[in-house]
């Protein structure tokens, strides 16, 4: 299929959430409004009150129950979605765990927000990060382009028949959502074709019947109930089992939807940026890679051998495409815009020098926590970091392991 | 607990029941069994109305009421429900 025509409209990222999710033939949307996010919810319901789309608009009273009503409503066969941030992730916790093991192919958009005290609207990754176990797939999006291209496919991915896993899509608080950029949006018909409408896998029922996956009166079936010792670690195992399977899927999606739009993100899993003859490279998730790759552009101009590995999955996590992407790179830094304290630096941090473990070659891995509570992140503290790195390759030493950057000190 | 032996791959996923719950026997769960006067009952079947698990059925053709010990928790609110005190629970292992 030919690249479709598209068109392009200023919209933050937010607003590009927001008319993905128009365009995604969505039949319920729950959801209830917490800042960096709120332009998401409050666009759609416009949709609805004008009539652009027949999807039913639940105005609940917190964020527990607005994923609720979403996992309840996927688990009848309908196509769900919610966004959220910061405290009303947390408020989630218990119920990300109930719509994953119920299967419920949730897509929510998580727009990124630190977490108080001491309170704070604006982006780093400590709302999601910590959610990282529950299993749902999650992306990071570089730009709101990306914020929306990755909503459409994430109705694919998560409605996936062999998956079935819910999906969330991280975009940086106001750095993304709060900022006009230029969006290519593809026709209507286009975006609904290409979501389609959910298929059902058959699950053997209590009556002893092959029937479609999903809650209805006519053909009933019991979905998440009590699970004890004799079988809840099976369960779970499928749950992982999924995760294996999902790289798959994502990357299939990716291809698919690149084929109507023009538009990839390196496999949809990793996006490596001049890294194939890379001798230092910096590994991060988010908006913040569009920053390094200004300052890979400067550095490589003056003949300096600096790559970026963006992860645009983190869950699952990419571990043989990292490792790849990463085997002929000397030094790696990698940014962190979260903490796990007390746990010797950030969730990325951890999961890149983890995988490496494994690898034939060992480069040195550092880690910089940066950009708490929107801290801006300038390209120069993008350099300081490369130079960093340049120092250990001349010392062969790492003087610390885990670094602060842009904090005052 | 029913002892089961199918592995991961065999069993639906997100918990669906593959069974009817008349399947699973929770009435080994109890540590105090309902024990019935039978002179004191009066054959009220309030029991029946308040059995949580609907383990006690009223057996027309009997004209009395009947306990199913396969999914009798032991809860005892049959006991503390008896407007005449017909009921009386006693731990399991001694009955």
């Amino acid at each position: 299929m030919a690249v479709a025509k598209q068109k392009m409209l200023a919209l933050n990222g937010d607003e590009a959430v927001a008319y993905a999710v128009k365009q995604s033939d969505v039949d319920v949307v729950a959801a209830y409004p917490i800042t960096p996010q709120t332009i998401i919810v409050e666009r759609f319901s416009e949709y609805v009150a004008d009539g652009e789309v027949d999807t039913e608009f639940v105005c609940v009273e917190s964020e527990h129950s607005a994923l609720t009503a979403c996992l309840t409503a996927a688990a009848t066969g309908a196509r769900a979605f919610t966004a959220t941030a910061s405290a009303g992730l947390a408020l989630m916790h218990e119920i990300l765990y109930v719509t994953s093991g119920c299967r419920a192919p949730v897509v929510m958009a998580i727009v990124n927000r630190a977490l108080s005290a001491p309170l704070n609207i604006h982006c780093d990754h400590s709302d999601s990060m910590v959610e990282r176990d529950c299993s749902w797939i999650q992306i990071y999006v570089e730009n709101s382009q990306e914020a929306y291209d990755s909503i459409i496919q994430a109705f694919k991915i998560a409605e996936n028949q062999e998956l079935l896993l819910p999906v969330m899509v991280g975009l940086d608080g106001f750095t993304l959502s709060h900022t006009l950029e230029n969006v290519q949006t593809l026709p209507d018909d286009l975006v609904k074709k290409f979501v389609g409408t959910r298929k059902f896998p058959l699950v053997t029922s209590h009556e002893g019947k092959n029937v479609p996956f999903k809650l209805d009166p006519k053909k009933p079936m019991t979905i998440g109930p009590i699970d004890l010792y004799d079988y809840y670690f099976e369960h779970k195992r499928q749950q992982e089992e999924a995760m294996q399977i999902a790289p798959k899927i994502i990357q299939q999606v990716h291809k698919e939807y690149a084929k109507i739009s023009g538009r990839r993100y390196g496999n949809g899993l990793i996006e490596p940026y001049h890294l194939e003859d890379a001798e230092m490279a910096i590994v991060c998730v988010g908006s913040t890679s569009g920053t390094v790759k200004t300052v890979v552009n400067e550095l490589r101009s003056k003949g300096t051998k600096v790559g970026l590995l963006r992860l645009r999955t983190f869950r699952p996590l990419p571990v043989k495409e990292i490792t790849k992407a990463l085997e002929n790179v000397k030094a790696v830094a990698v940014m962190d815009r979260s903490l796990s304290f007390g746990g010797h630096g950030g969730a990325v941090f951890h999961e890149i020098r983890h995988v490496l473990y494994d690898a034939s070659k060992h480069p040195y891995v550092v880690n910089y926590i940066y950009g708490l509570g929107g801290r801006d992140t300038s390209p120069n503290l993008i350099q300081k970091i490369y130079r960093d790195l340049q120092r250990i390759l001349e010392t062969q030493q790492i003087e610390k392991p885990v670094q602060f950057i842009g904090l005052r000190e | 607990m029913t002892t089961q032996e199918k592995v991961w791959k065999e069993i639906p996923m997100a918990g669906v029941c593959w069974k009817p719950s008349t399947q699973y026997l929770t009435g080994d769960w109890k540590t105090y069994k309902p024990i019935r006067d039978l002179e004191k009952c009066t054959r009220c079947v309030l029991c029946v109305l308040f059995c949580p698990d609907g383990a006690i059925h009223w057996k027309p053709e009997k004209e009395d009421i009947e306990f199913d010990f396969n999914f009798c928790k032991g809860c005892g609110i049959c006991a503390n429900e008896c407007p005449v005190d017909a009921i009386e629970m006693k731990l399991a292992e001694e009955t």
